[in-house]
């Protein structure tokens, strides 16, 4: 890594001295590295640290590194200024500014002595590696040294920046560069006018960094500067302000669409069977862990595929926990019929030996699910930022929704399931056989509680006690959605989850929780079947 | 009757075994059994509570453990401000946790608390309140059935996030310990315990008492009809929101006694007690030893912890299973718990016996411990 990290630096020095031969050459840099031989104190240090930077080659950059590292050292015997590595295979030699490696038979660690270095003086460093790093052939490199400037502000990178401003061809870059030139103008003794425009151009950007540079000076102005610098700041507040909310319309819709994922397979469960499956958090932990499972698999027997592990997880984790809630429909919940309390009560206790079960097999720490590349990460949008997993799962939770919504309006099957939720005898007395409507919707229910455990494990902790944390949430989205309508549940999980987002910043995560508790408790007295209640006639006992 | 008589005895007997008797005698009751059985009366109380309203009334509660925590919790800060002074930062008034965390002065919802009449009052006023408020809202617009029992186990889990704040003031998720005396006694001596095991068994006897009475007056009948066919008494002209109101508030208030006797005996009182899965656990007590009766909710739920506290003993990795298996085999083959099989057993044993006898009237009405469907 050093080593690579060393023949680039060295390759970008055998550019730079060719690009800029106007400036002064490799002989002059290696004499005034050579002074760091002398150099007894951290002043004098820091006058050859400046002579450096007034030299502006970047030749230099190696070597002051090293010293911002301590590993620039020199030869008590004769005073050569060397980088000096010390690793336990022994000492490594090499030369400040080609680095190339330099011979030196039985060389001990107590025959170099270090050139001091301070804190102060590493802030130097950095400063003047930046200034000369601008004009680096590299973007990114020249990015990131305007970027530095920008945040230190640091006046004395003014004329480098300015140097390396004109020759500056990328566009991109070159806005960059004026940001950073307006931050060393604002601590640089230049003229009013030209701070104003610099106050002009920071404020304009409007992100969290521009904030947090023209606070830094805020009080040392006066007059009409001070007057504008709190103007620019003010406005920046109320844009950020602004693009906070969207932040927070961001987070609120990912938690949603978590929720509404958890939710869609209880509701429609819910909706068609009238019985509340306390055990569909378990379905998910069950999918949760069918991920984790998949991914191992794959991980030992099929190395290659396992960016995709998770696209093979979604079928397993269906068939797992669909096959699941079949087996507790058929063995069960059908004994049940018509006693909702006790079924409540019964898969209760499925959920309990499902959790403990999963314990016993898997141990009772969390497990790691792995996210895959094109799951990790994150953008920016403005100054939104946005984490692809986020993205994917809002995505994956609207995929979802529109499938179940075409099985339900599009097929056989939900057209009986529709038949079942209005009107279970009626149904019955036109053919439908409303157990075997039962047995699937339930299958159904738990399969999509499974891929959303499968969704949740990018998330979250995989853990036995997964599908507690969700149940309660789920729960509530279908209470306050209503059942028997899919765009209950999606209405109801999106504006859960935004409402809670945005009471997070006020009450606090817990504090806010507690009040939507209250508020669906006081809402469901206006609607009491939830936002979207099935019309009806029945009267139930 | 009996059960209650024989409640009252143990009342008076297993202290007088535990204190007069010498620890060798062979009737001796030793110590620790006799904290265990305080803290299964106050198990027994709070399932007898959830009876009353399940059983007789059809309201599956899914948060009657909030009840219980916040009346452990009221007797919790009263016992927390009898320390006084003997914390181990010595603030006179201020508890531990408080000067822990900075408070300056006492929070106002503390004031009162240093007198036992206060707290005494507040245990039965705190969840009857909360009951109230809660279920006239539920009950007015007809939230029935598991719309609210989701309702109230999100109350419950509102309360533990709720108390698990530092700053609500009640000690966050340390909650109120280290108690030294109720009063005036210390907390710790054989003959405090001794004394509020049998309170808890002379509550328990009022409670049993007070179920009995409600359920066979006029008003039980009315409870009864309500739970098995409540649009049915509603058109016959009754209240059936009233009638709910009533015994729902009634069965929060004993929760919260059935907690505030509890605090003491174990003595601690933290945020866990309002955890969604504890209040699911009095169901099971209350569903085994069989809803509906009187004296089942008693013999579940003794021998639902009796069997928790063995078998954790035994093998700790299995208890859930076991309790697992309890909710399902309960609901599918012992819908009645035991005391209602138990019953029905005996009845149709008697039936058959009369039917040898001679040619009697044809049958006698089915118990109706168990909701009908109606239409």
């Amino acid at each position: 890594m050093r080593r690579t990290f060393h023949q680039i630096i060295f390759l970008l020095t055998v550019l730079m001295s060719l690009a800029f031969t106007s400036m002064a050459s490799a002989g002059e840099v290696e004499d005034i590295i050579a002074e760091f031989a002398a150099a007894k104190s951290f002043k004098k240090v820091e006058a050859v640290i400046d002579k450096l930077s007034a030299l502006g080659d970047p030749a230099a950059a190696p070597a002051l590194r090293a010293l911002s590292e301590g590993k620039l050292k020199f030869r008590k015997s004769d005073g050569l200024v060397l980088i000096v590595e010390d690793a336990a295979s022994g000492l490594t030699l090499k030369d400040p500014i080609s680095s190339a490696p330099v011979e030196a038979a039985n060389a001990t660690s107590k025959d170099f002595k270090k050139v001091k270095v301070k804190n102060s003086l590493r802030r130097k460093i950095a400063a003047v590696l930046s200034g000369m790093t601008l004009q680096s052939p590299s973007v990114e490199r020249r990015l990131a040294a305007a970027q530095t400037i920008f945040e230190t502000s640091d006046a004395s990178a003014l004329s480098t920046l300015e140097a390396a401003l004109e020759n500056e061809q990328d566009d991109a870059v070159r806005q960059v560069f004026l940001d950073a030139r307006a931050a060393a103008i604002l601590s640089s003794p230049r003229s009013e006018a030209e701070k104003s425009s610099a106050i002009q151009r920071i404020a304009n950007r409007g992100d969290q960094r521009a904030l947090a540079l023209l606070s830094k000076f805020q009080g040392e102005f006066d007059g009409k500067l001070a007057a504008e610098l709190g103007q620019a700041i003010g406005s920046i507040k109320s844009s950020l302000a602004v693009w906070a909310n969207a932040q927070n319309i961001w987070y609120g819709m990912s938690l949603g669409s978590v929720l509404l994922l958890a939710a869609i397979g209880l509701a429609i469960t819910f909706g068609v069977m009238g019985v509340i499956n306390m055990a569909h958090g378990e379905m998910v932990m069950l999918g949760a862990y069918t991920t984790f499972t998949v991914q191992q698999f794959v991980g030992i027997y099929f190395p290659s595929l396992l960016p995709f592990a998770l696209l093979f997880a979604l079928p397993m984790a269906f068939l797992v926990s669909g096959c699941i809630g079949l087996i507790m429909e058929r063995g069960l919940i059908r004994h049940l019929y018509g006693r909702p309390l006790e079924t409540l009560l019964a898969t209760w206790g499925v959920s309990l030996i499902l959790q403990q079960t999963v314990r016993t097999i898997f141990g009772p720490t969390n497990r790691e699910v792995s996210n895959p590349d094109w799951m990790s990460g994150a953008f920016q949008l403005g100054e939104i930022s946005i984490t692809w997993n986020r993205l994917w799962i809002l995505l994956f939770a609207m995929i979802v929704f529109a499938a179940l919504y075409f099985i339900i309006n599009r097929t056989s099957l939900g057209l009986d399931m529709r038949a079942v939720t209005q009107n279970r005898r009626m149904a019955g007395a036109m053919g439908i056989r409303t157990s075997w409507v039962d047995a699937l919707t339930f299958g159904l229910g738990s399969g999509i509680a499974g891929i959303a455990g499968v969704a949740l494990s990018q998330i979250g902790n995989v853990s036995p006690n997964l599908g507690q944390s969700y149940i309660i949430d789920s729960f509530l989205v279908v209470v306050f959605g209503g059942v028997g309508n899919l765009w209950g549940t999606l209405v109801g999980a999106m504006s859960l989850g935004i409402l809670n987002k945005f009471m997070e910043p006020y009450a606090g995560a817990v504090l806010g929780k507690v009040i939507i508790l209250v508020m669906i408790i006081l809402f469901i007295q206006k609607r009491p079947r939830g936002m979207f209640a099935l019309k009806g006639r029945a009267v139930d006992a | 009757m009996i059960f209650i008589v024989l409640v009252l005895i143990s009342a008076l007997v297993i202290p007088y075994l535990n204190i007069a008797l010498p620890a060798d005698h062979a009737l001796h009751v030793q110590d620790y059994l006799v904290a265990l059985a305080g803290k299964f009366l106050c198990y027994a109380m709070l399932a007898v509570s959830l009876n009353l309203v399940w059983g007789y009334c059809g309201i599956l509660s899914l948060g009657h453990g909030a009840f219980f925590a916040l009346g452990g919790y009221a007797m919790g800060m009263y016992l927390m401000r009898q320390i006084g002074s003997r914390g181990v930062y010595g603030n006179p008034t201020l508890p531990d946790f408080m000067v822990f965390l900075n408070y300056k002065e006492l929070p106002w919802f503390w004031y009162g608390f240093d007198q036992f009449w206060f707290a005494a009052l507040m245990v039965v006023l705190v969840p009857g309140a909360l009951a109230f408020v809660f279920g006239w809202f539920a009950f007015r617009s007809r939230v029935s059935g598991v719309y609210l029992s989701i309702i109230t186990q999100a109350m419950t889990y509102a309360l533990l996030l709720a108390f698990f704040r530092n700053d609500m003031g009640f000690g966050g998720n340390n909650g109120l310990t280290d108690f030294k005396d109720i009063l005036g006694f210390n907390i710790q001596t054989r003959e405090t315990r001794a004394s509020l095991f049998a309170f808890s068994a002379v509550f328990l006897a009022l409670f049993l008492f007070t179920t009995a009475y409600i359920t066979r007056s006029r008003f039980g009948k009315l409870l009864v009809a309500t739970r098995d066919a409540e649009s049915r008494t509603r058109f016959l002209g009754y209240r059936p929101e009233k009638v709910k109101l009533f015994v729902w508030t009634l069965s929060a208030v004993m929760a919260g006694i059935a907690g505030a006797l509890y605090v003491p005996q174990v003595g601690i009182i933290n945020p866990g007690e309002f955890a969604p899965a504890n209040s699911i656990e009095i169901v099971i007590w209350t569903a085994v030893g069989g809803r509906g009766t009187i004296v089942g909710p008693v013999i579940g739920a003794v021998l639902v912890n009796g069997g928790k506290s063995l078998f954790t003993g035994w093998f700790p990795e299995y208890w859930l299973f076991v309790l697992g298996a309890l909710f399902v085999g309960t609901t599918l083959l012992l819908p009645k718990g035991i005391v209602g099989t138990a019953s029905d057993f005996w009845q149709s044993l008697r039936r058959r016996r009369a039917r040898r006898g001679g040619p009697q009237s044809p049958s006698t009405p089915a118990s109706d411990s168990v909701p009908q469907p109606a239409e």
